[in-house]
């Protein structure tokens, strides 16, 4: 079957799997992993758009004090939509669902992932789960927030019923993907493709994934008994009926906390790959960032009482997940330690996807201290539920996870499409989105400090300048992103052909493939003789011997 | 290995060899298991909490199940087990014929089995005892129940674990039939019987669920 589509095509000298195959039926119906990430980097960039406008509407409600433009009604909806947007259908598939399924085969010197079916299966799935939220949209108002608490949620009307059911059909999206990449990095590996050789973007893959196995199936019947509670009526969480809403909260939060290391751990792996690329020096202690992946995976499922210390569990309860807590900072500092020593005496070159990397630190380093300020049982007791947490889970979700997936689409973006994209553009985009991103949420950290509660319409007069400017940030915000999707559309209509490796990167994308990468990847199947990072077996930053040594081997 | 890729239909392009792609499709399917015993943790963890809570009403309530129902269904589920782990026996081994009858016997003792469930679930329905807030017992057996307190909780995770349990053994029953199908057309062989050898697997794992409930719900 391969055999047909060898044909070199006339008009661009090479074929690619863009262009090998061109009509719709090919994309929509396509088995490669490399379109199907495509696919899913177009959907989610269509979610995130629209998430992102309803948190500029939340904003700019918020601008003053009273009704602004919308009423109490609209406004909560607003928060509720833009939450389970972001959370169900942006940053938990984001990074695995698009650079993992582009990058990571690659990377492990694979054709394709172990079940293109399945994978393909899962990327429907997920569009199912998408267009109930569209459903749930239009039947009627969801103002439950992104956490569906019992027993408001299950007195709610039909739109909860869609909408739990989406985000019960999106997490087998989320956990049909999880398997296969743990088939796929077990037993897909290139000759020579040792443990320790793998790429650390790998690494944080199959940590990412091991959570989504082991997590999502308990949101699952999580919101399966909810719908069921809805329904019938059963009476497992609602305490008219005998039932224990605190037991929803250990369910939902069973999931949704090892659900945020879902988010933030394949951000970590492409952290890990800018950081070694744009030093020029190999990562700092490999075997601690990978094998701290592994840990914050573990450690992920044993925390989940800390979003309930003031729900009525027991105080010994609260210490125990509080001290668990703490844990975690551990293997995360032993992160961002070899991030910071890999630039030691590097030769750092401040590319775009180098200042998202530099962005990331900056906002993840504060996302993360902050957090272990909420783990503390007497802080958080004061904090909980004020903007303090609101402005530490931006820190880390969107300063964290979507910085790094922009710095990694822009790394990635060469080999992706082929194209090279505007550099200074690039930096202006990134530097706009640093300072918008500090101005709307650092100003929250105070407003949450002195005591401005989360979610809410309206509020007391002394924190009205404090919100205008959080308000102002957000547009500096919008401006920012909207400039880097400007470059890559850009980059799409008149950019430059890129040559195989841009970067002098030395892992198998950039050394053992065209750009954009054949159908099948590989002309032939790689052999692994070095670390992903030893990239003094490459010509620093030139593309073109890489490109030749190709040529001469297609040649022979 | 050479020689394997040359030759199989069923070999896929991304695949080195069908042992490879026998164990990548195997491992796939115990991580699928992972998943589904995850599931059936939540339904269990709620059991624990409301046992743990209302001890005396799970013990007056489950004497209202038969257990000689569903007895008679663990011993079913059982034999329907061992029919499998036949069926997979003699496809490696080329007896494609002895193994559509092991299929065919498995998916009729999986058919027993949901009889049995329909029995004891209209007996119930016929007296009031649904899930949730219909839930209005009366007559014999069922009337005296109308008023233990928390009483239509524990039918509620009765119906919900067995309900959802019995949704699995439909599944299995579906996929077990395209077995059958395709296996009496000759797909099956010694080389490829990856489909039969993974739903025998999810089958045992359908079979271990039951093998906790039938004790929890029925006899303590």
């Amino acid at each position: 079957m391969s055999v047909a589509t060898a044909t070199p095509q006339a008009t661009s000298g090479k074929t690619t799997y863009l262009n090998h195959d061109k009509s719709i039926r090919s994309w929509l119906l396509t088995l490669d992993h490399k379109r199907i990430g495509l696919l899913y980097l177009s959907t989610i960039v269509v979610v995130f758009l629209a998430a992102g406008i309803l948190a500029l509407l939340v904003r700019i409600e918020l601008l003053a004090p009273g009704r602004t433009i919308v009423d109490a009604q609209t406004y909560n909806q607003f928060f509720s939509l833009h939450g389970i947007l972001m959370v169900f259908l942006v940053i938990v598939p984001s990074v695995p669902a698009i650079l993992g399924n582009f990058i990571m085969p690659l990377h492990i010197g694979a054709i394709d992932v172990a079940f293109p079916r399945l994978n393909l299966a899962s990327y429907y799935i997920f569009m199912v789960g998408g267009v109930l939220v569209v459903i749930a949209m239009v039947v009627g108002q969801i103002d439950t927030g992104w956490t569906f608490y019992t027993p408001y949620s299950s007195r709610l009307g039909a739109p909860v019923i869609f909408m739990t059911l989406a985000v019960f059909i999106a997490g087998f999206s989320s956990i049909l993907t999880g398997m296969n990449f743990i088939v796929t990095i077990h037993k897909m590996r290139a000759p020579g493709l040792t443990w320790n050789r793998l790429p650390l973007f790998v690494w944080s893959i199959y940590a990412t994934s091991i959570v989504q196995v082991l997590a999502t199936p308990v949101i699952g019947i999580t919101m399966l008994l909810l719908l069921l509670e809805k329904t019938l009526g059963i009476g497992i969480f609602d305490p008219a009926m005998g039932g224990d809403p605190i037991l929803f909260q250990h369910f939902f939060w069973f999931y949704s906390h090892p659900a945020v290391y879902i988010m933030i751990l394949p951000a970590f792996g492409i952290i890990s790959e800018l950081m070694g690329v744009f030093s020029r020096q190999e990562v700092m202690g490999y075997k601690f960032v990978a094998l701290s992946s592994v840990a914050i995976a573990f450690l992920g499922f044993l925390v989940w009482g800390h979003h309930m210390f003031v729900s009525g569990q027991s105080t010994v309860s609260s210490v125990v997940f509080s001290l668990i807590t703490y844990l975690i900072g551990i293997p995360t500092g032993v992160k961002v330690i070899n991030w910071v020593g890999t630039m030691y005496k590097g030769s750092v070159s401040l590319k775009t996807p180098m200042l998202y990397a530099l962005s990331f630190l900056f906002l993840f380093t504060i996302g993360g201290l902050t957090g272990v300020m909420l783990g503390v049982l007497g802080v958080d007791v004061h904090l909980h539920d004020t903007y303090f947490v609101v402005a530490h889970f931006h820190y880390v979700m969107m300063g964290g996870t979507i910085v790094a997936l922009i710095g990694g689409l822009y790394y990635w973006w060469p080999k992706i499409t082929g194209k090279l994209y505007n550099e200074t553009l690039g930096r202006i985009g990134c530097l706009l989105v640093f300072v918008g991103f500090n101005t709307t949420f650092f100003t929250q950290f105070v407003l949450g400090s002195q005591g401005m509660p989360r979610r809410y319409y309206d509020y007391a007069e002394k924190y009205a300048d404090l919100h205008a400017l959080s308000t102002y940030g957000s547009w500096i915000l919008a401006v920012g992103l909207f400039v880097a999707l400007y470059t890559f559309i850009q980059s799409l209509m008149r950019g430059a052909p890129a040559p195989a490796n841009p970067w002098g990167g030395a892992s198998l994308e950039w050394t053992h493939t065209t750009s954009p990468p054949s159908p099948h990847n590989f002309e032939e199947q790689p052999i692994v003789t070095h670390g992903p990072y030893d990239y003094h077996h490459f010509y620093a930053g030139d593309g073109q011997s890489v490109e030749a040594e190709l040529a001469s081997r297609s040649e022979a | 290995m050479s020689t394997a890729k040359a030759a199989h239909p069923k070999l896929q392009h991304h695949f080195v060899s069908m042992e490879q792609q026998f164990d990548a499709s195997k491992f796939g399917m115990w991580l699928f298991l992972v998943t589904e015993i995850l599931l059936f943790s939540g339904m269990f963890v709620a059991y624990t909490v409301y046992r743990v809570w209302h001890p005396e009403v799970f013990e007056a309530l489950s004497t209202a199940l038969d257990w000689r129902l569903g007895g008679v269904n663990t011993l079913v589920l059982l034999a329907s087990s061992f029919t499998v782990a036949l069926s997979i026996h003699h496809i490696q081994n080329d007896n494609q014929r002895a193994m559509v009858i092991n299929i065919l016997l498995t998916i009729l003792f999986a058919g027993v089995f949901m009889f049995i469930k329909y029995l004891e679930y209209s007996g119930k329905f016929s007296h009031g005892v649904f899930p949730g807030e219909a839930y209005a017992p009366f007559g014999d057996h069922y009337g005296h129940y109308a008023d233990v307190p928390y009483a239509p909780q524990f039918f509620s995770i009765y119906f919900v674990m067995t309900g959802i349990h019995g949704v699995h053994v439909l599944i299995g029953m579906g996929v077990f039939a395209w077995i059958a199908i395709k296996g009496s057309q000759g797909l099956f062989s010694s080389e490829y019987y990856t489909p039969v050898e993974l739903t025998g697997l999810y089958w045992h794992l359908v079979d271990i669920i039951w093998i906790f409930l039938f004790p929890l719900l029925y006899l303590i």
